[in-house]
C-alpha cells in the first residue's frame, strides 16, 4: 500500500506491506538510532516522536504513520547535542543501546516541561529501560544540564 | 507474529462496521495487545480519522472518544478534577509515556481485559460506553458481554456527585498490577471495583449497608472483609488467589478510610 | 596509601564513543550487517528431553525466499563448547551445533536461512518434527545420580577434568577443608546452618544476542558479533565448524551490553553455519524472548552454609557446600561455581580458624547457564552475609561492628583465596565510611511510619577478583603516530564499560601526552594482539598492566629512534612526554620529528606490543547498606537509600567506576526483589519476555550514593584493581537483612516477592 510520512523534515513516499511496522520501516530509510530491544512493548529503545509526542514505533503500523510528522534521532542532532554532553560527563551513557530512545524521550520531556523536578524527570522517563547505569547518573546529566541552563 | 493484509482507514463508522463484521478482520485501537498476538488478520480497522480522539464535557457528563489515548486521560485537568485524580492514578504506572501515547480508551475498555487499570477505575465511576450498533450500556454490563462485532465509539461518563480511590499493588513499577482495588462513593453509594484478580474487573457495592452507619475502622474492616469475599481470586505468575484476596481486603480496607464518610 | 598527582588517571573523563552513543549514530551489529543478509531463525524444541525421531523439511523448503533449511543430519559431528574460556577448557565439549538428542525447552532442532523474517517464520511453522519424548531431570536437587542422564552420549569429553561424573549427571565437584574444621566447630558456642536458593536470572542487555557473518575478499570466514570474547569465539567456531582459525576472522562493533551473557557463544554458530554452507553473509538476531529461554544466565545455586561461631561475635569457622546448576550445557559450570566460596568465605579472615568449601555441579534439562556478572561470588556472598546478619540478630550485636571484629584486613594472608595476601585492602574503612555516608546508626532501627509502613536498614560486604591468576592474558600494542599521536591496539572488549576509554587513559600517563592523543581500536582477531577477553573484571587490571608495559618499551624505541636522528646512544636519551631530551646537550627532539624519522630508513619499529599475565587477583572490597520502606499489608518493598563505598585500589576513571557500582548495585536490586524465574512442569521458562522478567525501572532504583575508599593496589596499573563485578553483589544480603528488620522473617531465596513478605506477616 502506499504510505506518505515527512520523515526528519523530508516527505516520504513509499509502498509498503499493511503490516510492517514503523520501526522496520524506519531502518529500512536508514534510521538506525531506532532499536529494538523487545516484542512486547516494554523497553523504550524504539522511542520516535510523532507529530512531537513520543511513541513505540516498534508497536504502530507505519501504515497508521502515513500523513504524520516522524522525527527520529537522526533528525533532531542539534536539539539532543544540548544535553548529551552532561550525560557523558557521568559516564552514564555505557553501552549506549539505550541511548537513543532515553534521548528522544527526554527531548519530548524538556519540550512539554522545560524545567521538570526530579520525581517529574523519573516519572516521564519510566518507560525508559537501561540495564546498565543504574539510572542515577541519567538524573544527574539532566539535573545538571537544567542547572546549566539557569546559570 | 501477526500478519495483516490490508489495512483500510474507515472513512465512517458504518464503513468501519461493515469491515468489522468478516471474521478475520479487526478494529485497530493503540495495536499494543494486538502485535503481541500471532495469527493472521485480513483487514485491520483504522478509527483515527473518524475524530475519535477528543474528550468533550458537558455540564453532565464527559464524552471520551474511543481513541483518546491514554496519555490524555491523564493529562485531562477536568476528568482528573472529578475524579479526584484516580484516572491519573490509574494510568500513570502502565508502561511509560511513549506506551500511553498509543494505548487508546477504547482499546483497553473494548479489551475488557483481566488487568486492566483501566476498566477498573471507569468502572468506579457512573460509565457507560456508547456502541454503533448496540447504542448506550452501562459499562458494568458492557464488561460482562462477550466479544462481538459491533464497535466501541465512546465512553460516557455521567457527573455523577463522587469520591473516587485508586489504588493498584504492582510488584515493579511499571508491570501489570496483581490488584487493582478502586473505592467510590456515587451519590450515597459506595463502589468497591476490583481488578487483575486476575479476571475482569468487578463491581461490589455495599449491599449490606455496612457503611451506612458511617466509616470506622470497625465498618471499613467489615465492608473490606465483604469485598473480600465476593471477589473471586486465582492464581497466576504474579500472585496467588490467597495473596490476591488478602490484598482485596486489605487494600479496600484503606480506600474506605481514606475516602471516609 | 600512596596518593600520586597524575594527569590522567584518576580524572573522570567522557568515554571516547559517548557523543556517537548518545546521538544515536549506527555503530552496533544490526547497523551494520549487509543489506543481502540471509536471515537466520532457529526452530526451537517445545520439550526439555526428546529425541527427534524424524524431522520433515521439504515443506517448509518450499516456502518462497527460503534459503536452505539444516538439521542435525547437516551439521558437523564434533561436540564443542560455547563457553568463552582459556583452552583447554574446564567446560565440557558437550554440544553440536544442532543435536538429535535436545536438553531443554529452547534447544535447537532446525536451522532456517530465508531471505527475510516472514519467510523464515512461514516456513517454520512447516517443519514437521516427530519427537520420542523423554523424561526431564528439571530439579536440580534431583540431578546427582538420577537415573536419567542429560548426556548419555559416547563422544562427550572435557579438555580439563574438574571432577566430572557425566555417567553421575556431575561435571564437577571438589571437597577442601583448611584447618581442623570440626574440631573447632564443637568447640564454639554456636553453629548456625542454613541454604539460600538465587535463580538462574538474565543479563538482559538491552541488545540482544546478534552476528552477521560473510565471506571476506579472501573467501574467509568473517564474523561480526556482539561479542566479549573475540578470539574465543574464533577458536569456537574453528572447532565447531571444523575449519583452521586463519581461516576466521571476529571482530566486535559497539556492545549493547554484557554483563558476562556475551562471554558464551550463543549465537555465532549459527549463521557462521549458514554463510559456510551457502556462501552468503547471513544474520541472527535473537528476539527477547531466545535470549530469555536460551541465553547464557546466572548459574542456579543452592548454597549451604555452617557458621560456627562464639557468643562474644567471634566467627571461627565457615563450612560452604555449593550445588550448582549449570542446566542442559556445560558453559563455565565448574568454574563459575569456585567463586561462591572463594569470594565469600575470605571476608572472615580475621577471625577464622578452619574452613570447607565443597561443591558439586550437576546438568539438568534446563536452559545451559553461563556467565553472568558476578560470577558465583553474587550467590556465595548472598548466603554467607546473610548468615553473618543472622549471626548478628541473634546476638543481638550491631552487624557493622560484628564485622569490624572479624573482616579480612590489610596484610593479611588469605587460606581461602589460594594463600593469596591482600596487599590492598580498604574494606575496614569501607565500613566506617560507609556508615557515615550512610547514617548507619539512624537508619538501622525499626521506625514505625503510622501507615502500615516500616523503615529499617541492612547491610552486607563483598569481594570479587581482578582476573583469573595465572590464567588470563591481557595485551596492548601502542604505536606511535608521525605527528605525535598514538594508536592503542587491544583484544579487550569494551561493552559499554568503558574500557576504551581508561586503557588510553592509562596510556596517556605512561605517554604524558592527552587522552585525545590515544585513538583505541578493538577488537579484531585479525589486528588485535591475543586477549583472552572482557571478562572475570579483567581488563582494567590485566590488559591496563599490559598497556603499562607497552609503554615503557616504547618510550625505549622512541629514544632509540632519536638516538639514531642524533647519533648517540639511546640510554643519553630521556622520554619526555612530547618529545625526547639528549642529556649530554639538553637537546630536546620532538616528538613528530620521531615519528617522522621512524617512517624514513629506520629499522625500528615505532610500536611495542606486551602480553601481560597476574599470578596474583588482588580482589576488590565494598560494603553495601540499604534503607527500605516495607509496607506490612502488600509485603512491597521499596528502596529508599543505597550507599555503598568501594576499594577498587585506584579508580582510574572514578565517574565510570561510580555507574559501574550504581548499575551492579540496581541489578542487584532487580534480582532481590523482582526478577523471578520459574519453570512448568513440562520446564518451560515462563518470564520469557520483558513483560514477565520484571528488571529495574527508574522508578524502583532508589538513591543511590557511591563513594571510594582508595587502596594502592601494587601489582596493578597505577594502583588499581577490578571494579565491573563487585558492584552486584551486596544488594540481596543486605535487602533481605533490611526486611528481616522489618518482618521477622529471613528469607533465603530470591526473589523476595512482595507476596512473601505478606504472607509471613500474616502468619505471624
Amino acid at each position: 500500500m502506499e504510505i506518505g510520512i515527512k520523515l526528519n523534515g523530508r516527505m516520504l513516499s513509499d509502498n509498503i506491506d499493511a503490516d510492517l511496522l514503523l520501526i522496520d520501516w524506519l531502518r529500512d530509510k536508514g534510521c538506525f538510532s531506532v532499536k529494538r530491544g523487545c516484542e512486547t512493548s516494554n523497553c523504550g529503545l524504539c522511542t520516535v516522536l510523532m507529530d512531537g509526542k513520543p511513541v513505540l514505533s516498534c508497536s504502530m503500523l507505519a501504515a497508521r504513520a502515513s500523513g504524520h510528522e516522524i522525527m527520529t534521532l537522526e533528525g533532531l542532532q542539534e536539539e539532543a547535542s544540548e544535553f548529551v554532553g552532561f550525560l557523558a560527563d557521568q559516564g552514564t551513557d555505557q553501552c549506549g543501546f539505550c541511548n537513543p530512545g532515553f534521548v528522544m524521550n527526554t527531548i519530548a520531556l524538556l519540550r512539554e516541561n522545560p524545567d521538570p523536578t526530579d520525581d517529574e524527570i523519573l516519572s516521564y522517563l519510566a518507560g525508559n529501560l537501561c540495564r546498565c547505569s543504574g539510572y542515577n547518573g541519567q538524573l544527574r546529566g539532566i539535573r545538571a544540564f537544567l542547572d546549566s541552563r539557569k546559570k | 507474529m501477526l500478519t495483516i493484509k490490508e489495512y483500510v482507514r474507515a472513512s465512517s463508522l458504518e464503513e468501519a462496521y461493515e469491515l468489522n463484521q468478516k471474521r478475520n478482520n479487526r478494529i485497530v485501537g493503540g495495536m499494543l495487545w494486538m502485535k503481541m498476538q500471532s495469527g493472521s488478520i485480513g483487514t485491520a480497522i483504522d478509527l483515527c480519522d473518524l475524530g475519535l480522539d477528543t474528550i468533550e464535557e458537558t455540564d453532565e457528563e464527559f464524552s471520551i472518544g474511543a481513541m483518546v489515548t491514554l496519555r490524555q486521560l491523564e493529562l485531562c485537568e477536568s476528568l482528573n478534577e472529578y475524579s479526584c485524580g484516580a484516572v491519573k492514578a490509574a494510568v500513570k504506572d502502565i508502561i511509560g509515556v511513549q506506551f500511553r501515547n498509543l494505548a487508546t480508551v477504547g482499546g483497553s475498555i473494548y479489551g475488557r481485559f483481566g488487568f486492566s487499570d483501566v476498566l477498573t477505575v471507569f468502572l468506579a465511576m457512573d460509565t457507560y460506553v456508547e456502541l454503533y450498533k448496540g447504542g448506550i450500556v452501562s459499562l458494568e454490563d458492557f464488561s460482562k458481554m462477550k466479544y462481538d462485532s459491533d464497535i466501541l465509539v465512546r465512553i460516557i461518563v455521567r457527573k455523577t456527585r463522587a469520591k473516587i480511590i485508586y489504588n493498584a499493588m504492582r510488584i515493579q513499577r511499571t508491570d501489570y498490577p496483581v490488584i487493582t482495588a478502586a473505592l467510590s462513593k456515587l451519590g450515597d453509594e459506595y463502589r468497591a471495583v476490583i481488578g487483575a484478580r486476575p479476571g475482569r474487573a468487578v463491581i461490589i457495592r455495599d449491599e449490606n449497608g455496612l457503611l451506612d452507619g458511617g466509616v470506622s475502622s470497625e465498618s471499613a474492616d467489615a465492608f473490606a472483609r465483604f469485598v473480600a469475599s465476593k471477589a473471586q481470586t486465582q492464581s497466576n505468575m504474579r500472585g496467588s488467589a490467597e495473596y490476591r484476596t488478602h490484598l482485596v481486603k486489605g487494600l479496600t480496607e484503606r480506600n474506605v478510610m481514606e475516602i471516609g464518610g | 596509601m600512596q596518593h600520586k598527582e597524575y594527569k590522567s588517571i584518576n580524572k573522570s573523563v567522557r568515554k571516547k564513543d559517548s557523543i556517537q552513543l548518545l546521538l544515536g549514530k549506527p555503530v552496533y551489529t544490526e547497523d551494520m550487517m549487509p543489506k543481502d543478509a540471509v536471515i537466520v531463525k532457529l526452530l526451537r524444541s517445545p520439550h526439555a528431553n526428546a529425541i527427534v525421531k524424524s524431522i520433515d523439511t521439504s515443506k517448509a523448503k518450499l516456502v518462497p525466499g527460503i534459503v536452505d533449511v539444516y538439521t542435525w543430519e547437516d551439521v558437523p559431528k564434533t561436540r564443542f563448547s560455547n563457553a568463552g574460556q582459556t583452552a583447554p577448557e574446564p567446560s565440557p565439549h558437550d554440544r553440536l551445533i544442532i543435536d538429535r538428542h535436545v536438553r531443554f525447552v529452547g534447544d535447537p532442532v532446525a536451522i532456517i536461512a530465508a531471505e527475510d523474517e516472514k519467510a523464515a517464520k512461514r516456513a517454520m511453522k512447516l517443519i514437521k518434527v516427530e519427537y520420542e519424548v523423554l523424561e526431564p531431570v528439571l530439579d536440580f536437587r534431583k540431578a546427582k545420580d538420577n537415573p536419567i542422564l542429560v548426556h548419555p552420549e559416547d563422544d562427550w569429553s572435557v579438555p580439563s577434568d574438574w571432577g566430572a561424573f557425566v555417567d553421575r549427571n556431575i561435571i564437577a565437584s571438589e571437597d577442601n577443608t583448611d584447618g581442623d574444621l570440626e574440631g573447632v566447630m564443637s568447640d564454639c558456642d554456636m553453629v548456625l546452618e542454613h541454604t539460600f536458593h538465587t535463580k538462574q536470572y538474565s543479563q538482559t542487555p538491552m541488545e540482544t544476542f546478534r552476528t552477521y557473518t560473510e565471506l571476506d575478499r579472501y573467501g574467509r570466514l568473517h564474523v561480526v558479533s556482539s561479542t566479549q570474547i573475540v578470539f574465543h569465539v574464533r577458536r569456537i567456531l574453528s572447532v565447531a565448524l571444523g575449519i583452521p582459525k586463519n581461516r576466521i576472522r571476529v571482530e566486535k562493533p559497539r556492545i549493547g551490553g554484557g554483563f558476562g551473557a556475551k562471554q558464551t557463544a550463543v549465537s555465532e554458530v549459527f549463521p557462521a553455519f549458514v554463510t559456510m554452507k551457502t556462501g552468503r553473509p547471513a544474520y541472527i538476531c535473537f528476539s527477547r524472548e531466545e535470549s530469555q529461554i536460551a541465553g547464557s544466565p546466572r548459574h542456579e545455586m543452592d548454597v549451604t552454609v555452617r557458621l560456627g561461631a562464639d557468643n562474644d561475635g567471634t566467627i571461627r569457622a565457615l563450612d560452604v557446600y555449593t550445588l550448582s546448576n549449570t542446566g542442559a550445557y556445560g558453559e563455565h559450570g565448574p568454574t563459575t561455581v569456585g567463586l561462591s566460596g572463594h569470594k565469600s568465605i575470605p571476608l572472615y579472615t580475621g577471625s577464622l580458624e578452619a574452613h570447607r568449601f565443597a561443591f558439586d555441579v550437576v546438568y539438568t534439562n534446563t536452559m545451559a547457564a553461563g556467565a553472568y556478572r558476578g560470577y558465583g561470588a553474587t550467590q556465595g556472598i548472598f548466603a554467607v552475609e546473610s548468615m553473618v546478619n543472622m549471626l548478628a540478630e541473634r546476638l543481638g550485636m550491631d552487624p557493622t561492628l560484628l564485622r569490624e571484629k572479624n573482616m579480612l584486613k590489610e596484610g593479611m594472608v588469605m587460606p581461602a583465596y589460594f594463600g593469596e595476601t591482600a596487599n590492598a585492602c580498604a574494606l575496614d574503612r569501607c565500613m566506617s565510611r560507609c556508615k557515615d555516608i550512610f547514617d548507619w546508626e539512624s537508619k538501622y532501627p525499626v521506625r514505625d511510619m503510622g501507615n502500615g509502613k516500616v523503615r529499617t536498614a541492612g547491610v552486607a560486604m563483598a569481594m570479587q577478583g581482578s582476573c583469573i591468576s595465572n590464567l588470563d592474558v591481557g595485551s596492548a600494542t601502542v604505536k606511535l603516530n608521525e605527528d605525535g599521536t598514538y594508536n592503542l591496539i587491544i583484544g579487550a572488549a569494551d561493552m559499554g564499560t568503558g574500557c576504551d576509554t581508561i586503557l588510553a587513559q592509562i596510556v596517556a600517563e605512561c605517554m604524558d601526552c592527552s587522552v585525545d592523543d590515544v585513538t583505541v581500536f578493538g577488537a579484531d582477531t585479525d589486528a588485535s594482539p591475543y586477549d583472552s577477553g572482557s571478562y572475570a573484571s579483567s581488563t582494567t587490571y590485566v590488559t591496563g598492566g599490559a598497556c603499562v608495559r607497552a609503554c615503557e618499551r616504547l618510550k625505549k624505541r622512541i629514544c632509540e629512534i632519536a638516538a639514531d636522528i642524533k647519533g648517540c646512544a639511546s640510554e643519553d636519551i630521556e622520554f619526555e612526554g612530547r618529545g625526547v631530551r639528549i642529556l649530554d646537550t639538553g637537546d630536546f627532539i620532538p616528538l613528530t620529528d620521531i615519528g617522522i624519522k621512524s617512517q624514513l630508513n629506520n629499522g625500528i619499529a615505532p610500536e611495542d606490543t606486551v602480553m601481560h599475565t597476574s599470578p596474583v587477583s588482588p580482589p576488590p572490597y565494598m560494603v553495601g547498606m540499604v534503607e527500605i520502606e516495607l509496607d506490612k499489608l502488600t509485603g512491597l518493598v521499596e528502596v529508599l537509600n543505597y550507599s555503598a563505598v568501594v576499594d577498587c585500589g585506584i579508580a582510574i576513571n572514578p565517574a565510570l567506576a561510580r555507574i559501574q557500582t550504581e548499575g551492579g548495585i540496581v541489578q542487584g536490586i532487580g534480582h532481590t526483589l523482582m526478577e523471578n524465574v520459574t519453570f512448568n512442569e513440562k520446564g518451560k521458562l515462563l518470564e520469557s519476555s520483558l513483560m514477565q522478567y520484571r528488571i529495574p525501572t527508574r522508578l524502583d532504583a532508589g538513591k543511590l550514593n557511591v563513594e571510594f575508599e582508595n587502596s594502592y593496589e601494587p601489582t596493578g596499573p597505577f594502583g588499581a584493581k577490578s571494579i565491573g563485578e563487585i558492584v552486584i553483589n551486596t544488594p540481596a544480603p543486605a535487602i533481605a537483612h533490611a526486611i528481616y528488620r522489618a518482618t521477622g522473617t529471613w528469607f533465603r531465596e530470591l526473589p523476595i516477592t512482595p507476596e512473601a513478605v505478606a504472607m509471613s506477616i500474616k502468619q505471624q
